[in-house]
């Protein structure tokens, strides 16, 4: 599948089928400070992606503060 | 995973409330908790007049809709900081999000209407980027408010940024700023009311509701903000958070019902030393208030 990350944007391809959570830990990415997206739809951390999917790791983590 | 009050598929894990929400749900819950943010805080009166400060970014922008949504009068105030393309697509989304709202967004431009931009503020006043940034926003967010005829200014903070900011001042024991840390500041010599109508919501949580609404925001982290130390404080309690969820919830909602108010008589006696600012007339401690320096520093530097 291809994994779009951001901050930097880049591009991964990473094998399916692995679910979500497994995915993000596989990444060493904590699931409090990211969305997966996939088809313009979020997806929770039990749902499989699989080798034809297009997914997008958003960060949410943002703000300067004084 | 299933919703936990309508049991469609979830789309959402909020592992601070052990649930999932479809989206239909979820959108549901994120409006009970600004309106419950409200009323518990007293945010905001029948028929106020509400200006929101705008940043193009997730929050600001769900703020605004949720407000509309809740029926309040409610502007929008885009501030225009000269940071390049980043300022550039920032305004683009306040602006197509206002569009689509069919909303009223009031713009104010710093180079254009104050003379400098923030790197070069920050550069001229020895300040780190953000700190130029929210002295600046703070200030200018306040005046148009004035100007406006406002009751209120709603600003963005999320519970992640409100714990965030806790975390750094317990750090350096700051008890005036601890005093001050509210999700409401009333109104007084000169300032309209602050509120922070999404300190029940985490930032995450904000980010969803922005996809599931079809709400466009900048994504891209502020090129100034890289590095601060208020992202290191965000991602040491997202690390607290992952071994132990609701653990930020719990930092800040105790810390308002059990130790705030240790703090605010630190808080008033700073107020009580205010005077109007010898150039503008905001309320400050010194002569010359901290926005008035910076601008004159910033102009003298760009000229």
């Amino acid at each position: 599948m291809k994994v779009l990350l951001r901050n930097p944007r880049r591009e991964l391809d990473v094998p399916g089928p692995v679910a979500v959570h497994a995915l993000l830990e596989r990444l060493s990415i904590k699931r409090e400070s990211v969305l997966v997206i996939r088809a313009d739809t979020l997806v929770t951390g039990d749902a499989v992606l699989h080798d034809d999917d297009v997914v997008e790791i958003r960060p949410v983590i943002s703000g300067g503060a004084a | 995973m299933r919703c936990r009050r309508c049991k469609a598929p979830a789309v959402i894990e909020l592992r601070r409330h052990n649930a999932g929400f479809c989206g239909d749900c979820f959108l549901h819950h994120c409006r009970e908790q600004v309106r419950r943010a409200i009323d518990d805080h007293a945010m905001i009166g029948a028929g106020e007049r509400v200006l929101v400060a705008v940043s193009g970014g997730k929050d600001s922008l769900a703020l605004w809709d949720i407000l509309l949504d809740l029926g309040h009068s409610v502007d929008g105030l885009y501030l225009g900081l000269g940071i390049g393309d980043y300022s550039t697509s920032s305004a683009a989304y306040a602006r197509a999000f206002a569009a689509r709202r069919g909303a009223n967004l009031v713009e104010i431009d710093l180079p254009a209407d104050l003379g400098f931009d923030i790197p070069t503020g920050s550069r001229a006043a020895k300040r780190v980027p953000c700190s130029a940034c929210g002295l600046s926003k703070r200030h200018l967010f306040n005046q148009a408010a004035v100007d406006g005829g406002y009751d209120v200014v709603a600003t963005g903070h999320n519970l992640d940024d409100e714990a965030a900011v806790l975390f750094g001042n317990v750090l350096r024991w700051n008890t005036e700023y601890l005093g001050r840390q509210l999700p409401v500041l009333p109104a007084g010599q000169g300032f309209v009311r602050k509120v922070k109508p999404l300190v029940r919501l985490g930032e995450r949580e904000m980010a969803a509701y922005c996809v599931l609404r079809g709400i466009d925001y900048i994504v891209e982290e502020c090129p100034m903000a890289e590095g601060n130390r208020h992202l290191a404080y965000k991602e040491a309690l997202n690390d607290i958070e992952e071994r132990s969820p609701g653990a930020k919830a719990a930092f800040y909602f105790e810390f308002l019902d059990k130790a705030s108010h240790l703090f605010t008589s630190t808080a008033d006696a700073a107020k009580a030393d205010l005077r109007p600012c010898s150039s503008c007339g905001s309320a400050t401690p010194g002569e010359t208030c901290a926005f008035c320096k910076l601008r004159a520093r910033a102009t003298a530097a760009s000229s």
